[in-house]
Order: C-alpha cells, then structure tokens, then sequence
C-alpha cells in the first residue's frame, strides 16, 4: 500500500503510522455532553466503501494526514495534512 | 578544570569499500535546527541567507556544499549543517542537533543499489538526483537521505543507531559486492 | 535419455551431482529434474497421504510431485521442486516423505487403507473419543504431516531484501513479455523484466519454431541482448514475482545464489518489495493434466514438460512414448519426439473428430482407462472405438488444455472469468488497477497472437504512463488456432488423481458433493485440494470441473477459490532477511554503554535501548549484593547513573504555555523559568498515557521529558495534538534526546561531586529543588536539573552526546571518591519503589490520575486532553482499584510483580481478586521487601492486612495496606 503525502509524495505504507478514523480531528468542547464524547472517542463506522483515516508519517515529515480511501476496493483517492483538513 | 573528551558514535570505525561504493563519516562543524513559527518563513529564509548564505530549503531539497548546507528536515523545519551560526533569528525554534544526529556519506555508481536494500524510497536517478532530499526510514531507523552529486548520498541517522546503521548498511554492501562476484 | 543434437545445455560442462546418495552426472543448464530424467530416473518422491511413488510431472514452477530437500546441515532446505532447481556441481538432494528408502516406503500401507483415507477422514474419524485427541490423534497426525523436514538448527546463510521503482514491470519473458518490454524500453519507459527461470525466453526455449528469420529462441535472444544494453531496463532473472499489493507494489523473489553452493556473503535469495506505476502480466499458461486411473505414475508427465525436456535440456524422458490429449497442441510432443528419433507408441485423444497428423498409431474418440508398472509406468490400457487395448510404454504425455495464469490478477480479490471457447479462466477486466495481462495469460495461446499481445499491452501501459509508444513491428510468427474440446476425467473404477501433492482424486471429489460441500471453498477445504505448496496450480480448474459435473452446475456458476499470495513458495528466511538475531531491532546504546560494559555491568533491554542492569565490584556474586549496595550508596553518599534514554522535546513559541496546558492535566504557564514542574499527561479516554517533569527554559521555550518507554508515543500524541486538535497554536517541537547525554546524580554528597567538577561551583542558596538552568563543564556547556527519581538530594546533568562517554567516566570516578559509584536500573527501580514513584509498570494505560492519587493535580480552570472523559462515572471512587504500598507482615517475605490481592479470609480465585502488585524488590534502606500495587478502594485500606498470591510462582505472602511512599514520606531529604 502508498499513501501520496500531501508533502513527500507517494511513500510506502510502512513510513506510517495509523491511528484510525479522522472523526478524531473533531474534538467536542469539554461540556458538550457524554452523548458526543462517547461518539467521539468509541463509535466508529465500518463503511463498505470511501473512508477517512489518520495517517501519521511518522518515518517521514512528521505530518498527520487524513488519508480518504475505499474499504472495498482498496484505492487511496487522495490525502490532506490534518491541520488544514476540515473539522 | 575539568577536561570533557569528545567521543564519536562510532569509535574506531573508518569506513568501508567496495568496487563501485564506498562508505564513511561525515564531520558536520554543527547541526542546527531551523522551524520558523506561523507565517515567519520567508523572515528565518532572509536571515540564514545573511548569516549563512544560504536560504532555507524548499520541501525535499538540499542546498549547498560540504562545508555549509542545508536540509530540508520534514514538515516546517530544516537543518543548517555548517559553521555554527549562532542565534541568528527570533522568529524560528532553533536548536543544536550537531550531536543527535550522525552523517555518513555514501557515494559511487552502486550507492543506489545499497540503498535500496534499506531504503524505501524511489531513488531512480529520475526521481532522486542531486539536490534532492528526503526523510524515510533506513531498516526500522529514521532517516533523512540527501543526493549532494551525481551518485553522492548524506545519511543522517539517530547517534545511538549508529552502529546498527553502519552495519546495515555495511552488510547491503557485502551482499552486493558477492553478488557481482557470482 | 539424452537426445543427441538437441537441447540448449552445455554439454561440454560436466557437473556431477548426487540424489538419494547416488552420484550422477548432468549438464551445466540443467534443473535436477532434467538431470534425474537424463540418467533415467522416474521415481523421485513418495506423495503425502498414500506415499505413493511419484514422478516429475512438470518442467516448471507449477510441479506438484518433485519435490526433494537440498543439502545439508542447517542451510539443509525442505520441498525444493527439483523441476526449478537449477544444477550445479555438487549438488546433494534427498527424496522425502519416505522411509527407510524412497524405493521401500513403510508408510506406503496408508496406500492400502486408502479407502478409509477419503476426503472428511480426519474430521469423522478422530472426533471421538474426545480425550483421545491430545495425547494419540494430534501427536500422531503431526508425526506424518508435512513433507520435507526442517533442519532444525538456526540457519546462518545469508538472505536479502532490497525495493525497486519503475515505470513498467513485464512479468514473465515469453513472446508477449519480450514484445512488451522492448515496446516499452524502445519508448523510453523505466522497465524491470522478471522471469522466474534462469533463462529468458519463456515457453519458446522450450519449442522449435520461428519468429521471422530465425529460430525463436534466437529472436529472444537478440531481444534481450537489446535489453541488456539499455540504461532503462533492468532484467531480473530467476525472480518470481509472488503477489500484488495496493497501489502498484509487487513481491519478488529472486533466487540470487540458490544455483550455486551455499556459503560466503552472496544471498540465497532475495526477497524484493517492486513499486511499479503499471505493470504487464506475461505469465503466461500452465499445461493441466487429464485425470484417469492410475495417472499418478512416475513417468507420466505433462505434454508440454515432454517437449521441454527434448527441446530445452535434450532429454527424452522414455523410449515408448504415448501421447493423451483432448486438443491439437499436444500433438506437437508426439511430433517432436518422433521427428528426435523417439518412438511413439500412440496418441489418444479424446475427440472423435481429432486431425492427428504423424507417422504413429492414433486413436481418436479414446482414453487412458489405467496403466501399470510398480515404481514407474510400464504399460497404458485405452478404450476406444474398437475396444480396449494394452499399449506398452514408458512414458505419457498428457494435455488437458491450459490454463491462463491468472494468479496475480486475482490477489486483490478479482475474480478470474470462465471462457468456453478455451475451456480455461481468464482474468477479470481492470482486474487490478494497473496490471494488464497479455499473452497466454489472457488465453491467446499461439506464437504471432503473444507478440501482438505484448506490443497491445506495453501500448496501453504507456498511454496510462502518459508516455509516447514508438513504432514497432511484429516479427512473423506461428499462429495456428487452439482447438479444444473440454474432458476432465475418464470415469471408471480405480483412484484418478486431480491433485497430485495432496492426494485428492476425482472420487473424493465427488464423495464431497454427496456429503453436500457444494461449494468450491468447501469442497477444497473438506478434500485438502489445491491446499499444499503447489496451491493447485495443475489441478484446480480439473477440480472444480469434477464438482461442477457432480452438482449438476456449469463450471463458470461454480466458481473459482481464492487465489491468494503468494504464487508460489516464499522462504520464511527471505522474508526475515536480515532480522536474525540482533538484526531483528536497531540497536540503541547510550554513550556510557563501552565504560559500562568495561565495569561488567550486564545490559538489559528497555525498549530499543541497552541500560546497565547493575554494577558488580569485586567479591560481590549476586545481583542482590550489586544492587543493595547501590540503592545504599545513593542514600548515603552518591550514585550516578544515565538517563539519557528519557525522551526529550524541545518545545517552542509563543503558544507553547498553552500548549502544554492543554495536553498536561496541570499547569505549565505558571512555571517560572528556570523552573522545573512534574506533569502527568492523559489520553483522552482519561487514562493515563505518560509521565515527566518539564523544564522551562526561556518565556517561550520548555524542555519535556518523557519517560523512556513512551518516548516515541508522546512524540507521536504531541504531534497529533497540535496538527489536529490545536493547529492554531504556534509552536515547534523537536526530539533532543539524543543530542544531550544526561546523567543522574543522587545521594546527600551529590552537590559535593558537582562542585568537584563544574567549571563554577554552585553557590549555597541557588539551585533549590526544582531549579534548572545553563551551567558549564569543562568548558562546555551543560544543563543542570535539580531533580529527583530517588527521593534523594539529586540533579541531572546533560552536556552534548560527543561528551558523555568522558563525563560518565568522571562522574562514577568522582563518586566512587566520595564513597559512591555508579547505579544501574535493580538501584533505580528499588530507589523510587521506596519513594513510590510511578514507571509503566504503574502508569500500565488502564490507570486514571485517581487510582494513582493525582486526581486532584487536574487544574480546574483549564480544558485538557483526557480531563472531560476522566471525570467519568466509573473512573473515581471507591470501586476503583487505588495505588498502594504493600510491605509483608507474616512469616513468608516474598513479594513479586504480577501476583494478585485478596482479603485476609478469601480464597484465592479470580472472582476475589481485589487488585495486584505492579512493583517489588528488596529495600535494604528499610530492610524488608517493598511492593506497589493496585488494591480496590486502597487509600481507605491502609492498615489492613491482605493476602497477595502469585499463582504464577506459588507464592503467598500476607501484606499490610500502606502509603505507597515507604522512605522520608515528608520529602526532606530531596530539598536538603
């Protein structure tokens, strides 16, 4: 597997390291309630198609990235830093 | 007054030759870091080209020469490698790398090929030529690799591997010298 | 049989070699399987479950039956095909699954209780009764599975891994491979050329026809010489390509040096990772036998390994040769061989209407019903028109078409479509994004429809490369038509193999379909088939075709299996190149590691890192007396030990304060310069994720520490926190942990040792607990921490990497002049046991800041990673399991980490367990054993009694409930 880093380019999977779906970028405020924070940190979709993930490139530049891809079909369909993707 | 005695990461280690590669350290006078804060790119750029010459790299360049350089280091930050230049700007993190990393120097018409048993990167010359630079892995260890010459290689990896580095990179020199010899 | 005049093997290249200690002589050019058969031998293996004898049924990567162990001692390798083993001089191999010889097979009775053997047999015979399953039935089972044996001794050959890029990769060199590259090269394109044979060519080195003026292996030839000239291109000979991943990344393996003796630096083999932008699949075609009673006979091979041997390596495997085919390819072998001089003793094809042209008896409309002859075929009985015939002959070839090799194109879940007009399988449309399958890979079988496949397909590459294609034209070639009619089995009594290496026939097959394994998944799990080394590539097609027939469904509704990587044999020790023995990790050393080593200090692993475990001196024989004698030392004089593996980050920027407010549940803003703060990090489930105190070193600049363990992690948690939950702070960080060597100094004499060798001494009243600040040594400069892992009045001192070997020398030969010495971690860990300090055998990632008292260090005015979800209902309380100190109060002293608690009274079983020690060791400070834990609703229990059991070491031991702080709970010593 490659991931085309939005900085380096398509690198090898093994440069990074994953950390599971980018609804993490979409930290609730401290009162929003357990409803959302339970969302936020346990319930995660498990899409038979296009998912977002957090890619960190750990052996590389040190960026996170949302890394959009297709469960089924396994295509990366592109990537952007964490710190400019949306929330 | 008490006297320190500077010791190498790789004591006693003179480097290795094989027909078309050969392997040895590299003595950089400092490393420093460079990581300009918000917006202050162009600001620490002016600054190190007036105290060093030189500006900062783009991403995945190289700049310079044996004696000053600098290293696109990974996102927003850079490595002077060269003649201390002190404290020369507000507007950037700076620190003293010069002894967290070790610079090795590969070079001759089979340094790709060695390369390329660690390294997982493209380093076609088309993809990878002088002046080029990037951060990757080397066996499990971080890396950041620079072409500075046609078949010429910077290696810069974490003091405390660096004699599992060296005997990485050793071994892929091994392999490929008994490889031609088949 | 050697040919004379034909074959490409050098017959002025002696090389002798030996097979079941028998010497033999063949050629250099030769496989061992061309070399076996050179000197008439048939019989070269037992088969797995009825040890049948068995023969070389292939000349290629696809045999099932050869398969011998090469070698000896511990380079010694297991089911090595003998048809892809190149020969050299020397060779040893050894037939297997046999005993005592391969001739006399004990376990050839299994062969006789062949009818009990049948599909299901394992699964309906050892299920009952169930005891019997461990100690007979499992046992007995391992002892006969498997067929070629490991050495058992740890392998010391040299293997590799390497990554290669390109622009193309053309898998396999036959015509359309060849075609493809020279395209593709001629254009300009990158291309890698892997063929998995020593010899480029593929197919057309083993057939004698034309391609243009010449003969076609000479056009290889010319184009590979092409090849080789071109900076573009890269030829990878003997190199399989194993399996497709995403994204255009491919597995090779290369055999590097598998043709040659084993020893010296160059690789067995050579595990290659490919990226390549496109790729084309020119793999082209594996023959399929036909199945038929007793078709498992050394002597019987494929059609096409027949014209191999003769072509190739100029070996006529019989005298007699017979020919049972169900379409007009296979003629070619009887042809062949007739025209080398070798009898033929008749073709048999299938088809009624067959054209068979040759001087030779033909029967068409017929069939092989059975042959004899004990260890290798004698005589072929056929059916035909006029009845039932007896033929002598010692060699069969047999067709039954071919299949596409469509492996690849499958591995990333594509499944391959059936094509009557071929009765084969061939791969899916955009299969996999990127590689294009051309040639006999796709089903076109003759020589002109292969050129012109390659050039189509090396064209479309090129287009998706966005690259130009030159002009390139097409050499004349043979381009006779595939005519095919489709048989799979001749149905009759006695056992008709369909997979030869795991021992499945057609009845098992169809037994299968009786007991309603319908589908082709399970058939080929309940029948073994297609399951051993092999992965069926000669039978699965005749498999599924036999199923098919027996449950009444086209063979294209019943489907294929998975095709999975890789596509044929990977050793484990390619895989694993270069991760023997140390290699496995990099190696981390600290640069007191050589001064360390000098002192005999034993080194242990934390993490990457090698640390001293303790320092003996003389008259001191066990680690107790090292180590007790150090954790006294830094209580009463001083100790010194690195801690240069702690994680260190230089954090800087305006925004810095805030940042560190944010991911630490305390305050960092408020910390004056040249202060240091400790600091307790959550993750933001509210458990706690690491420890460390951190220093501020300028209004904008904080140094943090991490604990070694955890170093990477934070890095990796600071990084997530600023770029995705607080990118609009403004700051940098960076690792300078390895920039500064940094060592402990502890005990009441430390500001003593440190005055001995700073270059200014410290004065009376600066430096309080907690201070930092820049200091110099030597000249150099130093940083200097006053802080405490030991309770002790201590400091850390760091000075650049370059210096650390020299000011560890210093340190240890100041402090042993003060009555002290170096520590190592028993010292360490014992010293903040003692003061309760906390390692990540506490902070295990299911703790909260509560359970390790720290709950009320979460700053109230400020939001922080983890500080909503700590607060959670279930995390706070008296049902947690709270830190405590646990010193033993009965006759048994032991204490050891990992054992359990339980009240005084209860028994000692898993729904009791009230908690459990995370930390022991023996306290010579206090004179007893120490142990931390973890004890439900603990901070209400000290005083208590509990018992701790250890089932592990069968131990138990009653402890009293204490403050986890067991030495100067009041701190004294440390501001001293």
């Amino acid at each position: 597997m490659r991931i085309p880093c939005p900085i380096c380019g398509p690198r090898d999977r093994r440069e990074f390291y994953y950390a599971g779906d980018a609804v993490a970028l979409a930290r609730p405020v401290p009162g929003a309630g357990e409803a959302a924070w339970d969302s936020y940190l346990h319930l995660r979709d498990n899409p038979a198609g296009v998912t977002r993930d957090l890619w960190y490139h750990e052996m590389g530049c040190s960026a996170w990235l949302v890394v959009e891809r297709d469960t089924v079909s396994h295509k990366v369909l592109g990537a952007a830093l964490a710190a400019e993707a949306e929330r | 007054m008490t006297e320190l005695v500077a010791v190498s990461a790789s004591p006693g280690w003179s480097g290795k030759s094989i027909a078309g590669a050969r392997f040895g350290a590299f003595e950089p006078q400092a490393i420093l870091s460079v990581a300009p804060f918000a917006g202050a790119g162009a600001e620490v750029s002016q600054a190190l080209q007036q105290a060093t010459g030189l500006p900062l790299p783009e991403v995945g360049e190289c700049l310079g020469t044996d004696a000053a350089g600098v290293i696109w280091f990974g996102r927003g930050q850079a490595m002077f490698i060269g003649p201390d230049p002190g404290r020369f700007t507000q507007a950037a993190a700076l620190t003293d790398q010069s002894d967290a990393w070790t610079v090795l120097r590969l070079e001759g018409r089979r340094a790709r090929d060695v390369l390329a048993r660690l390294v997982p990167l493209d380093l076609r010359p088309s993809a990878f030529a002088q002046g080029q630079s990037a951060r990757s892995e080397l066996g499990h260890m971080m890396l950041s690799l620079s072409c500075t010459g046609a078949d010429v290689f910077l290696l810069m990896v974490m003091r405390s591997m660096t004699k599992t580095a060296i005997h990485e990179i050793e071994a892929a020199m091994e392999n490929i010298a008994a490889r031609d010899a088949l | 049989m050697r040919v004379e005049g034909k074959g490409i093997v050098n017959r002025s290249a002696p090389l002798a070699f030996r097979f079941d200690g028998q010497e033999y002589q063949g050629f250099e050019g030769d496989t061992l399987a061309s070399a076996l058969l050179a000197n008439d031998v048939r019989l070269v293996g037992r088969s797995f479950k009825y040890h049948r004898p068995r023969g070389i049924l292939t000349a290629g990567s696809e045999e099932p039956n050869a398969l011998v162990e090469l070698g000896r001692g511990a380079g010694k390798l297991p089911n090595v095909r003998a048809t892809v083993q190149e020969l050299f001089e020397g060779l040893e191999a050894t037939s297997q699954n046999r005993w005592p010889s391969l001739r006399r097979d004990l376990l050839s009775v299994n062969d006789l209780a062949a009818p009990f053997l049948s599909a299901g047999f394992y699964y309906k015979t050892f299920m009952w009764p169930r005891s019997f399953w461990e100690r007979l039935y499992e046992p007995f089972i391992r002892r006969a599975a498997g067929l070629g044996a490991l050495s058992g001794l740890d392998n010391d050959e040299v293997y590799e891994k390497a990554y290669a890029h390109c622009d193309l990769l053309v898998i396999g060199s036959g015509p359309a491979g060849l075609m493809a590259a020279l395209t593709a090269a001629r254009s300009g394109a990158d291309v890698i050329l892997a063929e998995e044979d020593r010899q480029f060519g593929g197919r057309l080195l083993s057939e004698e026809e034309q391609i243009g003026w010449q003969p076609a292996r000479s056009w290889a030839a010319s184009v590979i010489a092409e090849l080789s000239g071109m900076a573009n291109v890269r030829l990878m000979a003997r190199t399989t390509i194993t399996g497709v991943y995403d994204q255009g990344t491919y597995g090779a393996l290369e055999r590097v040096a598998l043709h040659r003796p084993s020893g010296g630096w160059a690789p067995r083999e050579c595990f290659w990772r490919i990226v390549a932008k496109q790729a084309v699949l020119a793999g082209g075609a594996i023959e399929r036998p036909i199945a038929f009673a007793g078709n498992d006979r050394p002597g019987i091979m494929t059609a096409s390994a027949l014209r191999s041997y003769l072509h190739r390596w100029g070996v006529a495997p019989g005298r007699a040769v017979s020919v049972f085919c169900n379409n007009d390819n296979a003629h070619r072998s009887a042809r062949d061989l007739a025209a080398a001089g070798v009898e033929i003793a008749a073709v048999i094809d299938t088809r009624a209407d067959a054209q068979v042209a040759g001087d030779f008896p033909t029967y068409t409309g017929a069939r092989v019903v059975a042959t004899r002859g004990r260890l290798g075929l004698r005589q072929i009985e056929i059916r035909h028109a006029g009845g039932r015939r007896r033929i002598d002959s010692d060699c069969l070839a047999v067709s039954g078409g071919w299949n596409p090799s469509v492996h690849l194109t499958c591995h990333t879940g594509a499944r391959p479509v059936w094509t009557p007009q071929i009765a084969a399988f061939v791969p899916a449309p955009d299969a996999v994004p990127g590689l294009i399958p051309a040639g006999a890979a796709c089903g076109v079988f003759s020589t002109a429809g292969c050129l012109a496949e390659g050039r189509r397909a090396a064209r479309e590459a090129l287009k998706a490369l966005g690259m130009r294609a030159r002009q390139i034209s097409l050499p004349e070639a043979e381009d006779r038509p595939y005519a095919i009619a489709p048989f799979w089995h001749v149905p009759g009594k006695g056992r008709a193999f369909v997979d030869f290496q795991n021992d499945v026939s057609v009845k098992d097959v169809q037994l299968a379909a009786r007991e309603n394994y319908r589908s082709v998944e399970h058939m080929k799990r309940y029948t073994t088939q297609g399951m051993a080394t092999d992965q069926g590539k000669t039978s699965s097609t005749g498999a599924l075709a036999v199923l098919a027939e027996a449950t009444g469904r086209a063979i294209a509704e019943t489907g294929t299996t998975t095709f999975r990587p890789p596509f044929s044999p990977v050793s484990i020790a390619a895989m694993g190149a270069g991760g023997q023995g140390a290699g496995f990790a990099p190696q981390r050393f600290t640069t007191s590691h050589d001064p360390s080593l000098e002192r005999d200090a034993p080194m242990i692993e934390a993490g990457l890192w090698y640390r001293p475990s303790y320092f003996p001196i003389k008259g001191e024989s066990h680690w107790r007396q090292s180590a007790d004698r150090e954790v006294s030392m830094v209580r009463n004089s001083v100790g010194v030990t690195d801690v240069s593996t702690l994680g260190k980050i230089d954090i800087q920027g305006k925004d810095a304060e805030e940042f560190l407010d944010f991911v630490y549940i305390n305050t960092f803003s408020t910390l004056k310069e040249g202060r240091v703060r400790y600091g307790l990090m959550l993750r933001e489930d509210g458990h706690v994720m690491d420890d460390g105190t951190t220093a501020r070193l300028g209004p904008d600049h904080y140094l943090m520490t991490t604990t070694t363990a955890a170093a990477g992690l934070v890095m990796r948690h600071l990084e997530f926190v600023h770029q995705c939950l607080v990118p609009h702070l403004d700051l940098q960080m960076i690792s300078v942990t390895e920039q500064w060597a940094q060592f402990a100094i502890a005990g009441p004499k430390s500001r003593a040792l440190l005055n001995d060798i700073l270059d200014t001494p410290l004065g009376a009243e600066d430096w309080p607990f907690m201070a930092c600040g820049a200091v110099r040594v030597g000249g150099r400069e130093a940083r200097l921490f006053r802080i405490s892992f030991s309770g002790e009045h201590a400091y850390e001192l760091a000075v650049p990497s370059r210096y650390g070997e020299s000011l560890f020398r210093l340190l240890t030969q100041k402090a042993e002049a003060l009555g002290g010495g170096p520590y190592g971690m028993e010292a360490l860990n014992v010293l903040r046991i003692e003061k309760g300090f906390l390692t990540h055998a506490e902070i295990h990632g299911r703790v909260t800041a509560f359970d390790i008292g720290m709950g009320r260090m979460i700053a109230p005015g400020k939001d922080c990673v983890g500080k909503t979800m700590a607060a959670r209902p279930g995390l706070n309380g008296p049902e947690r399991e709270q830190l405590v100190g646990l010193r033993p109060v009965g006759a048994v002293k032991q204490l050891s980490a990992g054992a359990h608690l339980f009240a005084a009274g209860a028994p000692a079983v898993r729904v009791n367990s009230e908690g459990y020690t995370t930390s022991a060791g023996f306290s010579p400070t206090l004179g007893s054993v120490l142990a931390l834990g973890f004890l439900r609703n603990g901070r209400a229990r000290h005083g208590e009694t509990v018992r701790v059991v250890d089932h592990l070491r069968d131990t138990e031991t009653m402890v009293e409930v204490c403050d986890p702080v067991f030495f100067d709970p009041e701190g004294g010593r440390v501001r001293d």
